[in-house]
């Protein structure tokens, strides 16, 4: 099959390359644009380790083929750090929290989160483990990922007040 | 996991996307959400040459209330059910079923056209559809059609929609104030299938019910419209007698089949089960 | 602030040694994608292979067709048994001594075994071309029931039979079956029996702890890089144990064991999944020596739950002898153990069916027996220890479910009959029936902790007003309170008696202090997220009294890194974790000298002091190990070597004893069969506690594992083999929704033989969680003559267990 000439905006840049139409988007991510924060974890759209953020919704990247893809807004966890290069306050709540352990759902976990706290800056405990049910974690058992996003919550809620 | 090579299209009108349906016949397949074929095609298990997207066709977008019909473009997705102020107030049982479809991320992605065009015994939509008993509207080389929820599905993966055709729209009669609704589902966890689900709308007037629409999902190899069912509570007040009548015509009317879930006999009770607290909760919420 | 004017306190917290609950240095990089993974790795030139698998579960392999495979753009080779048996390499030795294919040699054993494995320049290439590998079959009788497999006229193995059809002896001693593995008894037989018979009571029960998968959320996968001008082979992989592969390489490929460099980067998980040789490793190897490039092999889900590594599938028939008031007298076990095609089991080489001798739990038991019989069908091979010291979880488990049965046999309350059997504090060292000797412990105390921090006498009353109400009609939920107190054995272990493949199961730390007072250190374990990077600094920092913030932790390059065992059994900190405070140890022994140089005073007139030596009674003439350091290095010291730094291979004496104390109560819907986790109560001994915040992450992780396999987890296969719980959809993970919040507890009871304490925490939640979730539910039942039910406690199941019970009307 051929390949098509695939643009896109990751993490805020413009970026192109040739793949074929159905080269997953993980794939596009990873193996072209060595963006290698997503994981490929079930590749069904069960586990939620491949989440990025696509024109604002979360989407689980290997059920997505690039061709889906082009012309879209993706941003991975590694566009969620601070232009300074320190971590954003979704990360540090997740270090803070011990909300990880091996790192492999990390990634997808705080992209996730990032949209869920977008659309809801104030969740309750239910809302949060509702919200992230579309991401598996095998080592943490979620509870510090729970609290980890709860803290993020409030963090960013003190920081918009502190703003306005 | 890798899927098989294919061409790729993304028409901007139906008129497009059919004509390349029709040009390539079965060696093409239409894709929305995808998150029903995708995976299909990565365990090789659907294979087509050719795919059209439509994520660029406008019309098969956006929400809308017409007098007492409600539309919804087929490449809505299950978010925008659930955010939907209209559908909120004019169809709240939509938001309700689509809650309990798979996760968030997919719930972004997958679509209402997709979920109720694919045939799939698993979806929510079809049986909830013939609850509250939409039609389609369907798009082919001859023109538009329509045709009732209640008709559409042949058998599982069948459906009434030609190969050429495109689901376009889907129109629900607004349910008349004070109807009672609930959607219930049983499932393993977040991301599985039904091991049974049910829909019920119903109206209760001068202590009888005057209406009552009961359909259910992943019972059958289609959708299960169990109308002796809704016959049952016709004219009842809604007691035990008459609900427990409707609960096994309706469970008489499905015909599942034993899965990792859990055998026939298992599904079958946990329907009865699921069905009777439905119908007490739409009870309890009609007016 | 200076040296001076710190508190000792304030000197000890800015150590962040044992005890602080210090943030992960891991996370700087995991939370912002910065990971490396094996799926990371990328290598110019690289291929990547894919493998051609058997849909069949037993069958004759009559011929393999690539040309048209060859004919897919990109593909460069595609490698069958025939390819690799001029090498030797078409089979492989399995960890429990005995020998696996690698490519299907003339017949396939399971569903999803290696077939061929294609080689092209994406992965894309080679799956396509793997589609194109015609392979004609010839299906053969699947068995797939161990029992009978044990009277079934078909040979699994046709390798492991003579001329005239009869079993050769096998690995761990005589066979007496062509299906059967081997027998493995523990303990005394006549005299066990003997109690049986002459006992006031005794419970039977078949326990079946159900086959599973440690499923990490990372797949397997490797990438082999054979550069043919140096002859250096450089291996990155999924693996647990990187010295332990490298050696096994060398031997099986012949490659010098100096010309391979094996490297374990970032792992996402592992719960044992990740200890096992895998035919992909082999491959990998094959490929790149084969084609002069490198090769990356990577593994997708459905492969990983159908072929690499299950776990568990014991069925476990008990005896358990007691006197009429509750002390146990006796107890007798004979498990059937289903190994699948091949014996993979992981294990130390002496114990073929692991530690299940540690089977008679937390208990006195004073006389006991256990036969484990090991037997081949049409499964995938495996038996590792998921999130568990090899088969302490189907001990434990067995043992806590006998002690159920055996307490609704005396209509006893399952709490009190543990309580008048649990081994006394003042009986550890404990030497049980079955030939262990347990370190130390204080059951009594933590299970009374346990059960006044639940409120268990309340829980009872509500339950029993409860069961009243069910009985009336006012209610279809029942309550269940599960109760374990479990007993571990990890950190395997003395060389003496523990080795895998003849490599003793000792473990290393080397560590160099730097002239400016940072350090680095390298293990032989490898952190798989359980903050190696993080803990193990720690107890250098405490030993040493250099920040943990200043050093560098480094493990899984078996270039650089001390050999070691690598990490699974929770045996890092049993075993690695002693060997760093050993190192450590020697390297503070050579600083006290250089200490007492600098200070003018004899050696043995200086004392530790958290971060410094001082000189006994005159706390203000001191030198810090920072100074230490710095002349250690810079300066010229009359009879000392330049330098500071230590390595410590170490060899531990005994295993590690850690315990627990859990309680969940739960509401079980009668109708549905759904189960609703009300609470848990996890209170965890293990010795010394280095990192409470990692512990507690640990124990959440654990359970809820053990909250999967209870509840739902399994790998299910049709009487033809197939596997029916291939993805993750049917493959139960509980998502942030079904998991409860649990509640952590401790207490503290110091290994004595190891030189900090610590005993090890990482699988203890798994062991404890899953007799405690499945107990819960048995409970429930219990009032109404439920004994014995199976797991997965999944909803049809309970629902069976109600609708048996007549629950249902």
């Amino acid at each position: 099959m051929s390949k098509m000439h695939v643009k896109m905006n990751v993490n805020g840049k413009e970026v192109e390359g040739l793949a074929e139409p159905r080269t997953l988007l993980i794939h596009f991510l990873r193996e072209n644009l060595n963006i290698t924060g997503p994981h490929i974890g079930c590749e069904t759209s069960h586990c939620g380790a491949c989440t990025v953020d696509m024109d604002g919704k979360s989407v689980k990247s290997c059920t997505v083929f690039v061709a889906q893809a082009q012309g879209k807004d993706v941003t991975t966890v590694e566009g969620l750090v601070n232009e300074d290069g320190s971590l954003g306050v979704i990360q540090e709540m997740f270090r803070e929290h011990h909300g990880l352990q091996c790192g492999f759902c990390t990634p997808g976990m705080i992209t996730r989160a990032h949209r869920l706290l977008q659309e809801n800056p104030n969740p309750t405990e239910e809302e949060i483990r509702f919200g992230m049910a579309g991401n598996l974690c095998r080592c943490t058992g979620y509870q510090n990922i729970v609290k980890s996003i709860a803290a993020a919550a409030d963090t960013l809620n003190a920081q918009k007040e502190a703003a306005e | 996991m890798i899927p098989a090579g294919f061409e790729y299209h993304r028409p901007s009108d139906i008129a497009s996307a059919v004509s390349i349906l029709q040009e390539h016949g079965d060696e093409a397949r239409v894709i929305a959400g995808g998150h029903s074929l995708i995976p299909m095609m990565k365990l090789r298990m659907a294979d087509m040459g050719h795919l059209i997207d439509l994520q660029d066709i406008d019309a098969l977008k956006g929400i809308s209330l017409m007098g007492d019909t409600v539309t919804i473009g087929a490449m809505v997705t299950q978010h925008e059910l659930i955010t939907s102020a209209t559908l909120a107030n004019a169809v709240p049982i939509i938001k309700e079923a689509a809650l309990l479809i798979a996760d968030p991320q997919v719930r972004y992605v997958g679509t209402v056209g997709g979920n109720v065009a694919n045939g799939d015994p698993g979806n929510d939509m079809p049986g909830l559809m013939q609850c509250l008993n939409a039609s389609y509207e369907l798009s082919g080389p001859d023109g538009t059609r329509t045709v009732a929820a209640r008709e559409f599905y042949e058998a599982a993966y069948f459906t009434a929609r030609d190969d050429e055709e495109i689901l376009t729209r889907i129109h629900i009669p607004v349910p008349a104030a004070g109807t009672g609704y609930a959607y219930e589902k049983q499932k393993r966890k977040i991301g599985d299938y039904a091991t049974a689900a049910s829909a019920v709308m119903l109206r209760v007037v001068d202590g009888v019910c005057a209406e009552a629409s009961i359909a259910m999902t992943n019972l059958a190899d289609t959708p299960v419209f169990a109308e002796a069912a809704s016959a049952a509570l016709y004219g009842r007040a809604l007691d035990d007698a008459a609900i427990g009548d409707a609960v096994s015509a309706a469970i008489e009317a499905t015909d599942p089949v034993a899965d990792n879930r859990g055998p026939v006999e298992f599904k079958k009770h946990v329907a009865s089960v699921i069905l009777r607290r439905a119908i007490d909760r739409a009870a309890s919420r009609a007016s | 602030m200076n040296e001076q004017t710190l508190t000792p306190e304030q000197r000890a917290a800015n150590l962040k040694g044992m005890g602080s609950s210090r943030k992960r240095v891991e996370d700087v990089r995991f939370t912002q994608g910065k990971g490396n993974y094996v799926d990371d790795i990328k290598l110019d030139g690289m291929l990547f292979g894919d493998f051609v698998r058997s849909p069949y579960a037993h069958a004759r392999v009559v011929s393999i067709n690539t040309e048209e495979a060859m004919k897919v753009p990109g593909v460069v080779a595609v490698l069958t048994a025939e390819d690799l048996a001029p090498l030797g390499l078409h089979w492989m030795p399995t960890l429990a001594g005995d020998k696996q294919m690698v490519l299907a040699d003339g017949k396939v054993l399971f569903q999803g075994q290696e077939v061929a494995f294609v080689v092209a320049e994406d992965r894309y290439a080679a799956a396509d071309a793997a589609e194109l590998v015609e392979v004609d079959y010839e299906e053969l009788p699947v068995v797939v029931d161990p029992f009978e497999a044990l009277k079934s006229d078909v040979v699994l193995r046709e390798d492991t039979v003579d001329e005239n059809g009869n079993a050769t002896e096998g690995a761990h001693g005589p066979r007496n079956h062509p299906n059967h593995i081997f027998t493995w008894e523990q303990g005394e037989k006549e005299a066990t029996e003997a109690v049986l018979s002459e006992a006031d009571v005794v419970a039977e029960e078949m326990v079946y702890y159900h086959r599973t998968h440690p499923c990490p959320l990372e797949t397997c996968g490797s990438v082999a890089s054979m550069d043919k001008v140096t002859g250096k082979l450089t291996l990155w992989g999924t693996f647990q144990a990187p010295h332990a592969i490298r050696t096994v390489v060398s031997l099986i490929s012949g490659i010098a064991e100096h010309n391979i460099r094996v490297i374990s980067p970032d792992i996402g998980g592992g719960f044992g999944n990740k200890v096992g040789a895998y035919a992909g490793y082999v491959c990998s190897v094959v490929a790149s020596i084969v084609t002069g490039k490198p090769v990356k092999w990577v593994e997708d889900r459905m492969e990983n739950l159908m072929s690499t590594a299950f776990a568990r599938d014991y069925w476990m028939k008990g005896k358990i002898a007691a006197t009429k008031d509750g002390k146990i007298t006796g107890l007798w076990c004979h498990t059937t153990a289903d190994h699948g095609g091949f014996d993979a089991c992981a294990d130390p080489t002496k114990f073929p069916a692991g530690f299940m001798n540690i089977c008679t739990g937390s208990y006195d038991i004073p006389t006991a027996y256990l036969a484990v019989e090991g037997v081949y069908t049409n499964k995938a091979p495996g038996g590792v220890a998921y999130r568990c010291s090899f088969r302490v979880t189907e001990a434990a488990y067995f043992i806590e479910r006998m002690i159920e049965v055996l307490a609704i046999k005396l209509n006893m309350d399952a709490a009190e009959l543990r309580r008048i059997n649990f081994i006394k504090k003042d009986q550890f060292p404990y030497q049980s029936a079955l030939g262990w000797e347990y370190d130390s412990g204080d059951y009594h105390t933590a299970w009374d902790k346990a059960l006044e921090s639940v409120g268990y006498d309340k829980l009872r009353v509500e339950q029993a007003q409860q069961i009243e109400d069910f009985k009336a009609g006012k209610t279809r939920k029942l309550m269940g309170i599960g109760l374990t107190h479990f007993t571990e054995i990890v950190g395997a272990g003395p060389v003496k008696n523990c080795d895998i493949l003849g490599l003793g199961m000792f473990d290393s730390c080397e560590i160099r202090i730097h002239p400016t007072g940072s350090a680095i250190a390298r293990l032989g374990t490898i952190s798989q997220g359980q903050g190696h990077a993080t803990t193990f600094a720690q107890i250098i920092a405490s030993e040493i009294g250099l920040p943990a913030d200043d050093i560098t932790l480094e493990e899984g390059d078996t270039d650089t890194a001390p050999y070691g065992l690598g990490t699974y059994g929770s045996r890092s900190t049993p075993v690695a974790g002693a060997a760093t405070a050993m190192a450590a140890r020697k390297i503070r022994a050579k600083a006290q000298m250089i200490a007492a140089y600098l200070l003018e005073v004899h050696d043995d007139d200086v004392e530790w002091d958290i971060d410094r030596f001082a000189v006994k009674g005159a706390p203000e003439r001191f030198k810090t190990m920072k100074e230490i350091a710095f002349a250690a290095y810079n300066q010229a010291i009359p009879g000392l070597e330049p330098g500071l730094e230590a390595v410590s291979y170490y060899d531990p004496p005994n295993m590690t004893y850690p315990f627990g104390a859990y309680i969940c109560v739960l509401d079980i819907d009668v109708d549905t069969g759904e189960a609703d986790i009300r609470s848990f109560y996890a209170l965890d001994d293990c010795g010394t506690r280095i990192n409470p915040m990692i512990i507690e992450g640990q124990v959440h992780g654990g359970l809820t594992e053990a909250l999967a396999i209870a509840m739902g987890q399994e790998i299910a296969y049709d009487e033809m083999g197939n596997v029916k719980t291939g993805t993750l959809m049917d493959f139960f993970i509980p998502t942030a929704w079904e998991t409860p919040n649990y509640i952590t507890d401790h207490t503290t009871t110091p290994s004595p033989h190891h030189p900090i304490g610590a005993k090890g925490v990482g699988e203890s939640p798994n062991v404890g969680g899953v007799p405690c979730f499945s107990n819960a539910v048995h409970d429930a039942f219990r009032p109404f003559g439920l004994t014995q039910t199976h797991m997965p406690h999944d909803h049809w199941r309970i629902w069976k267990t109600a609708n048996d019970l007549g629950l249902h009307g």
